[in-house]
């Protein structure tokens, strides 16, 4: 038998690289994660004095912060939903038909996203106060709405694109009408990569702050509104931490579906890649 | 008894004319093999018999009934695509299952026709299989599955065999042909490798520029091509271009009696049919290459003015040494105006 001898060299760089990474992403997350559990942790000790979730506790026997939660919730539900139904059959368009000024109106999505957002804001704030939306649920989601326009037509139109036209095709030669095709053959082919526009826009809008913070107070406070308010209000810096925790579990949730509902190539298909 | 009927069919798209009055039948348990290069239109005119393209003009008649605007998905056509356009997210019996299903058909009676038809491909068993985990040329019987399970008055088939290696492209063209013959469907066939047409079609038509250029049984189109076209299109032709003058064809140290009114013609010999004899006359015809193939040699031959043709002859070894030639046609036909003025022979 020949034994073959492989050198594997180290790779210095990629682990340099790695664990910069590493300390950047993780470490800010250790201390969030380790200040929710403290009962007190004072200057100059490392490791605080005395673990507990005495401010969990705290935390959610406050009315408000339990009313933010089922607010955000049903936010993110309503506004992924209408999105999904106003940007599926538009991108559908985009992808398929061809009509006039379509290159102009799919560009226009990224105008939303290429100027500073507050600006937008604060103009369509001046337009909401005029229709009496300030303050008012369905103010917060027509403006998070369009935060969501970008991803929920750029990366379904993608989608779409990928599907094989031949397919399609096969489809109807079968027997099966144009609406037949769609829900049998182009949407479960297109399905992971939309699937994951969902997802996205889904967390994107549970952690958006500016447009609910603008067009949602003082009445609508949605949880990370609540959390920028608890740490800019409260000298307690284990409330802000508690809520931080708390708002990784529907990003967390939304991984482990992910996980299992696309494949690893479909964002990348989404993106054009 | 199905009878496909192309009616002085005419498709224009903005710019171009891909399909000009083209006139076909197809009889009833016939295949017929649209062969041509590619943009001939061959691929648009099998696309308008499926539905999938509305013609400009003309009609398609199905049995007699004018099926020229009507739907892919009311058609009683099978398409099988190049690209074998299986549906990735189905198995393989949920791919053949689904036009039965979409006709209501009971699920036990689906089950055995799916079975039936993965049988008489050579994929029996194969119904829970994912699509990727098939070979290209399973996942082409799979799709030709796909449009026989519906029992189709028309097959179509749009080059699928394109996609496979050679080996698997002669064993599936036997196969298709076997099954084609079995069940007795017609069939309209799209290749652009005249091998496919020669050996699977009971007609043939050659395309050129979106018109039928001719249609005939494959033997006659090899023998009798109507055009110098066509005989550069199947197998390998000798097209000469030169000049009669006096009942003589002539074109640089080569002539060739030839008794037609004066002018420019095009003469067309195969390699076989041109013999060759060694000669010492170097102005004449030489001796370019000779290239052994065992049970026969093609000798590549240069006029002076350096036109190059091809013969065939037995005996490589019998050629080594020789430096030129005189050529004697056995069988030819001659061309004017793009069409036949005179034949000679059967053999070309």
């Amino acid at each position: 038998m020949a034994r073959v001898l492989i050198e594997r060299r180290i790779d210095w760089y990629g682990i340099f690289f790695a664990a910069l990474l590493t300390l950047v992403i993780v470490f800010p997350l250790i201390v969030v994660g380790t200040w929710a559990f403290t009962n007190v942790w004072r200057f100059p000790s490392v490791i605080p004095q005395e673990f507990g979730i005495k401010y969990w506790q705290m935390t959610l026997a406050r009315a408000d912060v339990w009313s933010s939660i089922t607010l955000s919730l049903s936010l993110s539900t309503v506004v992924t939903l209408l999105s999904a139904l106003i940007c599926l059959p538009a991108a559908y368009a985009f992808a398929r038909l061809d009509f006039p000024g379509r290159n102009i109106l799919f560009f226009s999505f990224l105008a939303g996203h290429a100027f500073p957002k507050f600006g937008l804001l604060v103009a369509i704030a001046g337009i909401f106060l005029q229709l009496n939306l300030i303050g008012t649920f369905w103010g917060v989601v027509l403006i998070q709405l369009v935060g969501t326009l970008l991803f929920m037509i750029w990366i379904p139109v993608a989608a779409f694109q990928a599907v094989d036209r031949r397919m399609e095709e096969a489809a109807r030669d079968v027997g099966a009408s144009p609406m037949r095709v769609f829900w049998s053959i182009t949407l479960p082919q297109a399905g992971p990569t939309i699937a994951a526009a969902i997802l996205l826009s889904f967390v994107g809008t549970f952690y958006e702050t500016e447009g609910a913070w603008l067009i949602g107070a003082p009445q609508i406070r949605t949880l990370p509104v609540l959390m920028i308010s608890f740490i800019n209000n409260q000298p307690v810096i284990q409330f802000g931490a508690v809520l931080s925790v708390l708002l990784w579990v529907p990003s967390f949730i939304a991984l482990l579906f992910a996980r299992r509902v696309i494949s690893s190539g479909s964002f990348a298909r989404g993106f054009g890649a | 008894m199905s009878v496909l009927d192309i009616n002085n069919v005419t498709k224009r798209f903005s710019t171009t004319t891909a399909v000009d009055e083209f006139n076909l039948t197809v009889g009833d348990g016939e295949l017929v093999c649209l062969l041509g290069p590619s943009g001939s239109g061959k691929s648009t005119l099998l696309r308008m018999i499926g539905g999938f393209e509305t013609p400009t003009s003309g009609h398609v008649t199905i049995d007699g009934e004018d099926v020229t605007r009507v739907p892919p998905e009311k058609r009683p056509t099978g398409m099988v695509f190049q690209s074998h356009a299986l549906w990735t997210h189905m198995n393989v019996f949920k791919n053949l299952a689904f036009g039965l299903k979409l006709r209501r058909l009971p699920e036990a009676e689906i089950r055995r026709k799916v079975e039936a038809v993965l049988e008489l491909v050579g994929l029996g068993g194969f119904g829970h299989r994912a699509t990727n985990q098939l070979s290209g040329g399973q996942q082409q019987r799979v799709a030709l599955a796909r449009s026989l399970v519906l029992e189709p008055k028309i097959l179509l088939l749009d080059e699928p065999f394109a996609s496979l290696d050679q080996h698997l492209r002669e064993r599936l063209r036997e196969e298709v042909r076997d099954i084609q013959q079995r069940l007795k469907i017609t069939t309209l066939f799209v290749t652009h490798g005249q091998d496919e047409a020669l050996s699977m079609a009971d007609r043939i038509v050659v395309m050129r520029d979106g018109r039928m250029e001719q249609v005939a049984a494959p033997d006659v189109l090899y023998r009798e091509p109507q055009t110098p076209f066509v005989a550069g299109f199947i197998g390998t032709m000798n097209l000469i271009e030169g000049n009669v003058s006096g009942g003589q064809f002539s074109r640089a140290g080569f002539s060739q009696p030839l008794p037609i009114a004066d002018g420019p013609a095009v003469l067309a010999v195969r390699p076989e049919a041109l013999s060759i004899q060694p000669s010492s006359n170097v102005d004449g015809p030489r001796i370019h290459r000779v290239t052994d193939y065992g049970a026969h040699a093609i000798i590549d031959l240069e006029l002076p003015d350096g036109f190059r043709l091809k013969a065939t002859v037995r005996d490589a070894r019998a050629w080594t040494n020789v430096r030129a030639a005189t050529l004697t046609p056995q069988a030819f036909a001659a061309y004017r105006d793009n069409a036949v003025v005179y034949r000679s022979g059967t053999s070309a």
